[in-house]
């Protein structure tokens, strides 16, 4: 990345243009963030006051922290966060890898076809199954269980898709010799491929992990018992039924929602761009 | 050890056929290159004897055992790579270690943390990295076991390939253009230990190469192989002097072979260039054959006549002890390259006409299909010509 811009060194307007709307697209996504985060070391006095300030003539936020830790299950919705993007995540990857194996290096009738079906499974919007989804979760029995928050993900055509494309970059030679070695098919995925294509896998894994963790729409449809509440769906309630206009704790709890998640983007940003590049030019 | 037999060998890509009919006979022991350029299935053979790809027809033998459908890790073979395909997330001692853990230690034994708890799998795991430490230390790369292959120099990744595929202990070694990734130091290097190591094993290597030169040097005997078919499979110095076809001839040799198109005269003489030559040929008057000349057949004369060919020099490439003089021949489209002691020709200049003696017995002779046409020298025949020679 940072050889890409040395090597095209722009003219000073230039410069000073392309730096100016990136600071100000950097802004508009930021001032949101910063908001909630002011507004969650604000008494509740303050927040509705019509002149902004970013820090708080009264520093508010030990009494905001608490309540929202102490209101509300938070703990617990982070905790059923945790469980439930772990096991999606483990259980794409499960799928996910010997699909994608099967996709890149096996010949087999029918391949070009099955891909086809993962790129149109890649073009749906997860909403449009929402309620074949939902009816299949009640056939099942598994309604406001774990269960109905993970099955929909397990098959991701994304990760099929993001892995295949990467184990393509890696050459066949590297399967023979494998093959040569003893390794049965499995083995292969396991041993060789998934480990080669680690990038991909972190990059996959951080997609995979945010959009499960902030998902709204199917935990809404899925769960009702409190819970088994992921964390923004756990806010929403705590929103509706303990904070009314109490938007400081509300804040802060989104605040610590949200903490994790930059946390992990933080320590796996290196691989994060590695994976989303790596498999293009290689 | 083992023999290897591949008989009647047809493979297609759709509509491409790329193996036609391949019926090969290694010997236990033996070293057998399969030589030709890019593209003409060596590799795919190669692959098929491995397992890697399966065969539209025919069928292979290792050890007297038909192999075919029977998967690679069965058919005791190991091979190293044009690119090596070491694994780059494990080290150096992983990646030779693989194959003997792979074979020694059940799926119980190889779970990362609980294998190590099950009986018998430290003994195992020790013995084999005694094995691995053996033969790496046998190759030179002892000091290299813990680093992975990205920090390794490519002659040394070529190493921990070789070592990779010995601790098998195969019974034949595949070796598909091993040495085309290193330059030409390492690679004249590589080579001689490359043959040091099939005269240590003694196991029956088979070797794919488009290099004339890695062929020559390195095999017992040497498969040519063009467009899918074998075309020759002899020993270096038959295949270089005494080719069964015009594509051999003009495969082996650098600089490349001369082929001069001529007319049988009669019984004993060839037109040819503006010049007749006294060759016995196998063939009726009037018949139009190939002649094959490789460059050093030629040998400096001091005035044209019967038995030379004039031309005028058109370029002088010094080797040190030898001359590649390219000459201008009328009525041919290409020059005639002759390999001159350098010692023997020291006058001579671009532009300058040259007249240059053939010696019979070393003219091949090709029919027009490209058949090579056998015959007998005759010796007094070929000394009678009236030109004295003045170098070779």
């Amino acid at each position: 990345m940072s050889a890409n811009t040395h090597s095209h060194r722009l003219l000073p307007p230039a410069a000073i243009l392309r730096q100016a709307v990136l600071l100000v697209t950097g802004a508009l996504i930021l001032v949101p963030f910063v908001w909630m985060v002011s507004l969650s070391i604000k008494p509740p006095g303050e927040i509705f006051r019509t002149s902004f300030s970013f820090w708080p003539a009264q520093f508010y936020g030990v009494e905001n922290y608490t309540r929202a830790l102490t209101q509300a299950p938070l703990p617990r919705y982070m905790g059923n966060g945790l469980i439930v993007c772990a096991m999606i995540l483990a259980l794409q990857i499960f799928v996910c890898a010997p699909c994608a194996y099967a996709l890149a290096k096996l010949r087999f009738p029918g391949r070009d076809l099955l891909f086809g079906m993962v790129l149109i499974g890649l073009l749906l919007p997860h909403q449009v199954l929402s309620l074949p989804l939902f009816i299949l979760a009640y056939q099942l029995g598994i309604l406001n269980t774990y269960a109905a928050l993970i099955f929909p993900y397990v098959v991701s055509p994304f990760g099929i898709f993001l892995f295949r494309q990467f184990f393509k970059t890696i050459p066949d030679d590297v399967v023979h010799a494998a093959r040569l070695d003893g390794l049965s098919e499995i083995a292969i995925v396991w041993k060789i491929m998934v480990p080669m294509a680690l990038p991909a896998v972190i990059a996959f894994s951080i997609f995979s992990v945010v959009g499960h963790w902030n998902d709204l729409f199917w935990p809404l449809i899925a769960v009702r018992d409190q819970s088994l509440m992921p964390p923004p769906l756990g806010i929403m309630a705590f929103k509706n039924e303990e904070a009314g206009n109490d938007y400081g704790p509300l804040m802060a709890a989104s605040t610590l929602v949200v903490v994790p998640l930059v946390i992990a983007f933080l320590a796996a940003q290196r691989w994060f761009v590695e994976g989303l590049t790596g498999g293009a030019v290689k | 050890m083992a023999s290897v037999l591949i008989d009647g060998i047809d493979k297609n890509y759709g509509p491409t056929s790329v193996l036609r009919g391949v019926s090969l006979s290694i010997a236990d022991g033996e070293f057998l290159t399969l030589l030709g350029p890019s593209g003409c299935g060596k590799s795919t053979l190669l692959r098929i004897l491995a397992g890697l790809e399966v065969q539209d027809a025919g069928s292979i033998s290792i050890g007297e055992r038909a192999v075919d459908g029977r998967r690679p890790k069965r058919r005791d073979v190991a091979m190293v790579f044009q690119s090596y395909a070491l694994y780059p997330h494990m080290t150096v001692a992983s990646n030779m270690a693989l194959p003997l853990r792979m074979s020694r230690l059940s799926a119980f034994q190889r779970l990362p943390l609980l294998g190590h708890l099950l009986p018998g799998t430290a003994r195992t795991a020790a013995e084999i990295e005694v094995e691995v430490t053996r033969t790496a230390k046998s190759l030179g790369i002892g000091h290299l076991m813990a680093r992975k292959p990205g920090q390794l120099s490519g002659g040394q990744r070529q190493r921990v390939a070789v070592g990779r595929a010995m601790v098998r202990h195969p019974a034949v070694f595949l070796m598909d253009e091993p040495l085309s990734n290193l330059d030409a130091k390492l690679r004249v290097q590589m080579r001689a230990e490359i043959k040091e190591l099939h005269q240590r094993l003694g196991v029956t290597f088979v070797y794919v190469t488009h290099d004339q030169a890695e062929a020559m040097t390195l095999s017992d005997r040497v498969a040519v192989m063009l467009d899918g078919e074998l075309l020759q499979v002899d020993p270096p110095q038959d295949i270089y002097a005494d080719p069964d076809d015009r594509r051999v001839a003009e495969f082996i040799g650098s600089p490349k072979i001369n082929m001069l198109e001529g007319v049988v005269r009669e019984r004993g003489l060839i037109d040819l260039a503006g010049s007749t030559l006294t060759i016995e040929a196998d063939a009726l008057p009037g018949a139009p054959l190939t002649l094959g000349i490789r460059p050093e057949a030629f040998y400096l004369v001091d005035y044209g006549g019967p038995g030379a060919l004039t031309g005028s020099v058109r370029m002088i490439e010094h080797m040190g002890s030898d001359l590649f003089v390219h000459l201008d021949l009328a009525g041919l489209d290409h020059p005639l390259i002759a390999r001159l002691l350098a010692e023997r020709a020291p006058h001579i200049v671009p532009g300058q006409t040259l007249h240059v003696g053939v010696r019979p017995d070393r003219v091949l002779l090709f029919a027009g299909d490209g058949r090579r046409l056998r015959r007998k020298v005759e010796s007094g025949r070929a000394s009678v010509t009236p030109i004295r020679e003045i170098a070779r």
